[in-house]
């Protein structure tokens, strides 16, 4: 369904607009797929496209960490990520987290150590957390700090979520 | 009581943890359009001409709205009055060709999507007749307009106070002085989630608007004045708030072009910011303070004078009262003030996390700390020989104070009695040890406030008000005071908030939510007990029949007599045998003013930090804050309050500026990289202690509230840890590198 919208463009000055292109996603296991402009980031697909609006949005430019998500197993920032590019691939939100009704370790942990006040920021951090854990790096906290500072909590929780990825190491079986 | 005072877990936990929170930018909405804000690139001057004919033609591009083509607006300035608008002209968004400050959003262009109107917006050419601006204090500071000083206590409570003995004598007579000059730079409130709205154009015509905000009821009557629009009209919800900070307590201007575009095209249509274009929005205001302070060789206080200069825009006053907490925290027989307000060409400033106290504390509890060292005394000790059980202002007692227990177990708690008084005398390995302290206040406010609660004969309760919760745990406590006032669990207690249609509430600021929402939620619960019991006594024989309304309370889903427990009706057999299946209560709450007393919450700030001397770099190692304010509600979110502005106190006095580039009217670092704001790894241990201090007269609870007190006196205690550390004494905030390799 891809549509030129260079046909619409009439103006002398406009620059003309590529076609959108038909990509599938992988989606929290379930396969999507949805029609995108070249510069629809992931970050808008999921949000705008997927109504999967777990993924925040705080900056568009990589700074700020909201819109974290595992793409391939990997966190990324989604809003540097272009969705064309990503055609094929395996993307877990925050949403995809929770499995049959129980929440994963890291969201737990979080609602136990009250780590996060207004909200806004959590999907990131959580997602961040996950593939944290995943990625066995962090062993102290001054590593949990440091591998966790790609995502900005402006409501200030950091000792919270420092304390709350190490309850869900703990129980996921990773150290500390 | 069962859940006030606990460590209950937030009630929205879930929805936060899940992505299932919806916020202003999230609702799903059928046929939504998109719009994307293009902003003036001067600062001062009148827009010549707009040329959007490229960006109509750009597929999917509904319309382009500007000031030329917008639907009608109101014409008066009354008409953009939000209610805490500061004296002035408000700023009309898209009214007319008028340039007040770079940033401002001169376009609106609305597409099918999103990645068509933000494509579009930068096809949008605007040429400007530019005129001179001005958007550098320094240069103003001597033609700064005076603020008078309030005629009595409370007249204007943001003008200087009256001044009281003769402060200029007390100085030149005081053994020891010590003057100093203390700036704090612009400070951005960056929530993370960015300023959107999302308007419902309903099939009648009228508007459903998700808005980031911290009062929807504020935002309704705004947009019914902005845009001429009959109540009914409007309806504005915002059931989560993904921080505001002060931020959202005026409405921004995305709401009035989300409005506008929907009124214009009959379409629903949602305007999301950019990180950059909030930048273009409210700010705390850049200011320089002096203060000077005299004292006897013992160390007790003879003269304050603390004068304050602040930035505003050049259409309206924003100010807030920087210089009274001098004169209010510490016994001291002669205090002057001063406050000047310099214009320049940006957007108004506005109320960012405790306005006035995170600045003006900081200069006096700096200033503290200098004249400890020019007496020799330890500055804690200092603070105890100044301690005042008196407000020195108002000249009243407090309803409670326990400053001086907050005093002793943060010193405690910190190991202040092992610091050693000389500066650069403690090291850490390679790094500079230094241990700062410092006070802080903040006002224990309440405002009226209508709760609705609606029992049903199954043991279920809904407590609905108007007020947000924009992080604070509104949500939570609301549960917590509800159930125990219900006799409930809490899982039986529903809680809705944020939608201008429920029971009337002040914007969330200033502390004052958590107080006056939980008295206003102990009252409807009393009018829901008295109508339980009138039902109750209608049960044939009832054991309540001749029970007094205050001789019963609620428990375990029962109506219980207090003299003697076997007494009981069931809410259920009440309501039965009443008729009913539910009972449902509004009423207002309105705290009678108590001139016998001052309401202020306190805490003792104590910080470590480690300086590396070769490269400048500043780390805040350890902070304890010890809070006393009334009785804490919920241990768990109280203590991430002071958490969080322990976090912000850190970020004030080492990272947050906006710069400016005067040659443009232009902040330099808009975007969420360069404006630095605390990292995970800026932060270490942070402890936070709630000292006892009970107060039967504040409110039916005792409760004061903590959005604000836990940043208050955290940039002093870390400026004046850092001069411990280095013997520098930095007076400019941020405490940079560069200053401190200066």
């Amino acid at each position: 369904m891809d549509k030129p919208l260079r046909e619409a463009q009439k103006g002398r000055n406009s620059p003309s607009l590529p076609s959108k292109v038909t990509i599938t996603l992988h989606v929290n296991d379930v396969a999507r797929t949805l029609t995108v402009a070249p510069w629809t980031t992931l970050l808008d697909a999921l949000r705008e496209d997927l109504d999967l609006t777990g993924t925040k949005k705080g900056c568009d430019h990589g700074q700020c960490g909201a819109c974290t998500v595992l793409v391939d197993g990997r966190r990324v920032n989604s809003c540097l990520a272009l969705a064309i590019m990503l055609d094929g691939a395996h993307v877990t939100t925050v949403e995809g987290l929770a499995k049959d009704g129980a929440l994963h370790p890291v969201q737990q942990a979080f609602i136990d150590h009250d780590a996060f006040q207004c909200g806004y920021c959590t999907p990131g951090q959580i997602m961040s957390a996950v593939a944290l854990i995943s990625e066995g790096r962090a062993h102290t906290a001054d590593e949990i700090r440091e591998l966790m500072s790609g995502n900005i909590c402006r409501c200030g929780a950091y000792p919270r979520i420092v304390a709350a990825i190490q309850q869900a190491m703990a129980e996921m079986g990773s150290k500390p | 009581m069962t859940y006030i005072g606990t460590a209950t877990s937030r009630v929205d936990g879930h929805a936060k943890v899940t992505g299932a929170a919806k916020y202003a930018a999230e609702p799903k909405v059928a046929d939504l359009t998109h719009g994307s804000v293009v902003t003036s690139t001067i600062a001062k001057g009148r827009i010549a001409r707009i040329d959007v004919s490229d960006a109509l033609q750009v597929d999917g591009v509904i319309d382009v709205l500007t000031h030329t083509n917008r639907p009608r607006m109101a014409d008066t300035d009354s008409g953009y009055k939000d209610d805490v608008a500061p004296d002035g002209t408000p700023f009309r968004p898209l009214y007319d060709d008028r340039i007040l400050f770079d940033g401002q959003p001169v376009a609106l262009v609305v597409a099918n999507d999103l990645e068509t109107a933000q494509f579009a917006a930068s096809l949008v050419q605007v040429d400007y007749d530019e005129e001179p601006h001005i958007t550098d204090m320094q240069r103003q500071r001597d033609v700064a307009s005076v603020l008078k000083a309030a005629a009595e206590p409370g007249a204007n409570p943001f003008a200087p106070p009256k001044p009281r003995g003769n402060a200029k004598a007390a100085l030149a007579a005081a053994a020891v002085r010590h003057q100093g000059e203390y700036s704090v730079p612009i400070e951005h409130h960056n929530p993370i989630e960015l300023y959107a709205s999302t308007v419902m154009y309903e099939p009648d015509g009228t508007l459903t608007v998700y808005d980031k905000t911290q009062g929807v009821q504020n935002v309704q009557r705004y947009l019914c004045g902005v845009l001429e629009l009959a109540p009914d009209h409007v309806r504005v919800l915002s059931p989560f708030t993904g921080g505001a900070f002060g931020s959202g307590l005026r409405p921004q201007y995305q709401v009035v072009l989300a409005a506008l575009a929907a009124l214009a095209l009959k379409r629903s249509v949602r305007v999301v910011l950019t990180r950059q274009q909030m930048y273009g929005l409210g700010y705390r205001p850049a200011m320089v303070q002096r203060i000077e302070l005299g004292a006897k060789a013992d160390g007790t206080l003879e003269a304050i004078t603390h004068d304050a200069i602040t930035i505003t825009s050049q259409y309206e006053h924003f100010y807030r009262q920087e210089t009274g907490w001098s004169g209010l925290l510490y016994q001291c027989p002669n205090a002057t003030y001063a406050h000047r307000l310099v214009p320049l060409d940006l957007p108004t400033s506005c109320d960012m996390r405790a306005p006035s106290a995170a600045t003006g504390v900081y200069a006096l509890e700096c200033a503290m700390d200098e004249l400890a060292f020019a007496l020799g005394l330890d500055p804690l000790d200092l603070r105890l020989r100044c301690y005042s059980d008196r407000d020195q202002i108002a000249n009243l007692p407090y309803s409670s104070k326990n400053l001086r227990e907050c005093y002793r177990r943060g010193a405690e708690a910190f190991g202040w009695d092992k610091r050693n008084p000389e500066p650069r005398s403690m090291r850490g390995g390679s790094e500079l040890v230094g241990w700062g302290m410092a006070t802080g206040v903040w006002e224990a406010l309440q405002m009226p406030i209508a709760v609705r609660i609606a029992l049903t004969a199954n043991g279920h309760a809904e407590v609905s008000c108007a007020t947000s919760d924009i992080g604070t745990g509104t949500y939570t406590i609301m549960a917590q005071v509800a159930a125990d006032m219900l006799g409930l669990p809490l899982d039986n207690v529903t809680v809705k908030l944020g939608d201008s249609t429920l029971p009337q509430s002040p914007v969330e600021g200033g502390s004052w939510i958590a107080a006056s929402v939980a008295n206003g939620i102990v009252t409807t619960s009393e009018s829901i007990r008295r109508e339980l019991l009138d039902l109750a006594k209608q049960v044939p024989n009832s054991p309540l029949a001749d029970v007094a309304p205050d001789g019963v309370r609620i428990t375990d889903g029962k109506l219980v007599s207090n003299n003697d427990p076997a007494r009981m009706v069931s809410i259920a057999d009440a309501m039965r045998h009443g008729g009913v299946d539910r009972i449902e209560q509004e009423q207002t709450t309105r705290v009678p003013e108590d001139k016998a007393h001052s309401h202020n919450t306190h805490s003792a700030v104590f910080a470590e930090v480690r300086v590396d001397e070769e490269l400048g770099v500043v780390r805040v190692t350890r902070v304890v804050n010890a809070v006393a304010a009334g009785r804490i509600l919920n241990t768990k979110t109280a203590s991430s309050q002071i958490l969080g502005g322990v976090v912000w106190g850190i970020g004030m006095a080492l990272h947050e500026e906006a710069l400016l580039d005067h040659t443009f009217g232009r902040v330099m670092n808009a975007n969420i990289a360069e404006y630095h704001v605390p990292v995970n790894a800026d932060i270490h241990d942070i402890e936070v202690i709630f000292v006892d201090e009970p107060d039967e007269s504040i409110n039916r609870l005792g409760i004061k509230g903590l959005g604000e007190i836990g940043i208050v006196g955290v940039a002093a205690a870390i400026a004046n840890a850092v001069y411990h550390a280095t013997g520098k004494r930095v007076r400019d905030l941020p405490i940079t590198l560069d200053k401190i390799l200066q």
